[in-house]
């Protein structure tokens, strides 16, 4: 017969204070833990719906992003003769060729200057990015200059909204519209006239030229056929993976923080378990000798005191997730190491990091339980019941 | 004397309990003393930078470059000794993971410009008389096992093409936190390789001015004479010192050195929780005991030394321990990862922060059970079992 899990409860709430220390020590591992992983995967999730999985982006050879990408008038438009390319509702191939540079904007609060991507854009860019929503003022005249900002942009940075004015590269543009692409990099860019930003920036070459696939098969036709043209200089990549890779390094770098941390830190939990029930044992020596005595079995016992550790692990992973979930609420905007800009995205809580935080803290609990419920469980009866 | 025995009695009483609160507060004043360590390594550039060296760059950001014909503008403006250049390169070794900084400079004004980079004469002049020739810092040629005379390639990322270098001559670093780990080679080698690519955006410019004043304090006027001399230009400029143009680096980043600065907070509160667990078992224990000395005479003063001074011997063990540990454990972060963070000391101020936290968590801890034993009446605490 097992032991009646009551006892365990009323045992833990007999020692109140200790038990709620042990599960805030646990509640907090389990928080950094769900937070760091919430973070990663935040990261992740936004640079990976930015992309589309039928756009092709073309980039120069070598180059890692657009900003150091470089794509000449001609080469661009032998691309956009390219057949594969869909065609658009108005008999338009659905093809852009952009710009990216960026400027250093000064960040609301602290003053401080930081990195944003211009994106010089063409009509058909609006087709090719869906997820890209107007949500105050107009679209930007083509051949104007006119610009339009991201809400995270507008958020995050000084002087941004309707009817102000940027001023770079001797011009003053002016934003006539803001929009909303969702959790998506877009949403931290500003966009303009391509043709414009590339007089008044003195460029005489795109950064990437865009596509829609007529058909999603025809990728690595498109890719062997471009990459072998002696004319061309480019690389073709889906735009989906173009922009997982454009997080690697960050996401790797939140995974590898993350994980060391949580493994400092857990240590520190687990031996505050193991205290809470060594003592656990040690306080209860003669209780365990009448509970033997009544006729339960060693492994009656073992399996009551890691019960009893696991219910620690558990709140404590329950409490420690609940925290963690708030953490949705919030917005983090840091720049990317790689494509070197601003970048705004939030953290994300899926169902793996819930039952990845579980987990950790049911182990925690288990680790913390074992060796104290062991010892409870080799006790001699006559020895146990003397000991009060 | 007397009471300091008693203390440590008192703490070794249940060894395995006092041993593993040790330990907890080992591992966490070890956690948090790197992530201390490396917080400072993040802000080591900008230690390492000086004051009196100013930084000029293309006022839109760092991508656009400034013209080259600016130099002798910047030269004559009051207060200017020296004007040197230079260009990010961004260069990949091999592979991407093998990441190192490297730039095109104009040799002799660089090196004059920054003492802190250690030539030997002899390598010196063979690098200015190697157009091809580069300059590696020491830990650099250990990092790739790179000897002088190798050639080496560079696969440019923004300047497309096969950069070979010929390695004439190593630095070694003059004070404890200059970076060893960077790379320079001639800015006309980069120059005239770039003229033969047909018209190329950066032919006769660089990514940035980099001026030695005559005096520091003239620094914010230099600033704004070279600022104001290029208002209106196709390419104004902006220029700050060398310390807060690294710290605008720093800034970029800032989200992340929050991130750790509040992670170490936390791994103080979770030692604070294992620790004010200890001292409540422990007290809850002798609460009898506390009974006995109250009847005895001695009031809540003694009572709260004695809790008190029996949380701060454990943490402060715990604390000596984890300090102790932290040197062999900075070493083998900076093996692992010293490719990333080229500078990794521990600082004195980290060591006082650890003294502070272990002594802040045994105060905290102590404070609940304390309360309890003194608050707990006589008979109360005699009657009561375990």
């Amino acid at each position: 017969m097992d032991v009646p899990l009551s006892y365990n409860f009323r045992n833990l709430w007999t020692r109140r204070l200790t038990t709620v220390l042990t599960i805030s020590g646990m509640a907090l591992v389990v928080f950094v833990f769900a937070s760091i992983l919430m973070l990663a995967e935040g990261l992740q999730k936004t640079l990976v719906e930015t992309g589309s999985y039928d756009n092709v982006v073309f980039l120069r050879k070598g180059s890692t992003s657009e900003v150091v990408s470089g794509i000449g008038r001609q080469q661009a438009s032998i691309l956009e003769t390219l057949p594969e390319i869909v065609i658009g509702s108005k008999g338009q191939k659905l093809v852009a060729k952009e710009l990216v540079v960026l400027i250093a904007l000064p960040k609301r609060g602290s003053d401080k200057s930081s990195n944003v991507v211009l994106r010089g854009i063409e009509e058909n860019s609006f087709l090719l990015r869906p997820q890209v929503r107007l949500v105050e003022g107009r679209l930007p005249r083509m051949g104007s200059s006119e610009v339009i900002a991201g809400v995270n942009i507008v958020r995050k940075f000084k002087g941004i909204g309707v009817n102000e004015t940027l001023c770079c590269a001797m011009r003053d543009w002016r934003i006539v519209g803001i929009f909303d692409a969702g959790s998506t990099g877009f949403s931290s860019e500003v966009w303009g006239d391509v043709d414009q930003f590339m007089s008044a920036f003195r460029r005489s070459v795109y950064s990437s030229v865009i596509f829609k696939l007529r058909d999603s098969l025809e990728f690595q036709n498109v890719k062997s056929r471009i990459e072998n043209d002696p004319r061309l200089t480019v690389v073709a990549k889906r735009e989906t993976r173009y922009y997982a890779e454009q997080s690697e390094i960050m996401a790797k770098f939140l995974r590898v923080l993350g994980f060391s941390l949580t493994i400092i830190f857990s240590l520190g939990a687990i031996i505050g378990a193991m205290i809470t029930m060594y003592s656990a044992v040690a306080n209860r020596t003669a209780e365990i000798g009448t509970l033997r005595a009544l006729g339960f079995q060693r492994r009656n016992i073992l399996m009551a005191f890691l019960v009893e550790s696991l219910f620690l692990g558990f709140f404590g992973g329950l409490v420690g997730l609940f925290f963690a979930s708030f953490m949705q609420l919030f917005t983090i905007s840091t720049m990317n190491f790689q494509t070197f800009s601003e970048l705004a995205f939030s953290f994300a809580l899926n169902f793996e990091i819930i039952y990845k935080g579980m987990a950790f803290s049911l182990i925690m609990g288990f680790v913390g339980g074992v060796l104290p419920a062991i010892r409870a469980s080799r006790m001699i009866i006559v020895d146990a019941l003397r000991a009060s | 004397m007397l009471v300091l025995k008693l203390l440590f009695r008192n703490a070794f009483r249940n060894k395995l309990r006092a041993s593993l609160t040790i330990l907890g507060i080992t591992i966490a004043i070890l956690a948090f003393g790197l992530l201390r360590t490396v917080i400072s390594a993040w802000y080591a550039g900008v230690e390492a930078s000086s004051a009196t060296r100013l930084v000029t760059r293309n006022a839109v950001s760092l991508i656009f470059p400034l013209p080259l014909s600016y130099k002798d503008k910047i030269r004559s403006i009051n207060g200017v000794k020296t004007v040197s250049y230079g260009t990010w390169f961004h260069g990949i070794y091999i592979d991407e993971k093998n990441f190192f900084a490297n730039f095109a400079v104009e040799p002799k004004s660089f090196l004059e410009l920054y003492p802190e980079f250690v030539l030997s004469p002899g390598e010196t002049s063979a690098f200015f008389n190697d157009r091809k020739g580069c300059v590696a810092g020491r830990k650099l040629m250990t990092r790739f096992g790179w000897k002088i005379g190798d050639s080496i390639t560079l696969k440019g990322a923004v300047f497309f093409g096969d950069w070979d270098f010929v390695i004439r001559a190593v630095y070694r670093g003059r004070d404890e936190n200059t970076d060893e780990s960077q790379f320079f080679f001639h800015w006309d080698y980069f120059n005239e390789s770039l003229k033969k690519k047909m018209n190329h955006p950066w032919v006769d410019q660089v990514g940035y001015y980099m001026i030695g004043v005559t005096r520091p304090e003239l620094a914010a006027d230099v600033a704004g004479a070279i600022d104001s001399t290029f208002k209106n230009s196709l390419a104004e400029t902006l220029t700050e010192t060398e310390k807060a143009f690294q710290q605008g680096f720093i800034a970029m980043s800032g989200a992340i050195v929050t991130v750790i600065q509040i992670v170490s907070l936390v791994v103080i509160i979770i030692i604070m929780a294992v620790v004010a667990n200890t001292m409540a078992m422990t007290t809850r224990e002798r609460i009898g005991e506390y009974a006995i000395l109250k009847t005895l005479g001695f009031g809540g003063g003694p009572i709260a030394i004695l809790i008190f001074g029996e949380s701060l011997v454990i943490t402060m063990i715990g604390c000596l321990l984890g300090m102790a540990s932290t040197y062999p454990a900075a070493d083998a972060f900076r093996n692992a990862l010293g490719n990333y963070f080229p500078m990794f000391n521990v600082e004195k101020e980290t060591l006082f922060l650890n003294l502070a936290a272990a002594l802040l968590v045994a105060l905290v801890a102590a404070i609940i059970p304390t309360r309890r034993a003194i608050k707990i009446r006589i008979a109360d605490g005699l009657r009561r079992i375990g």
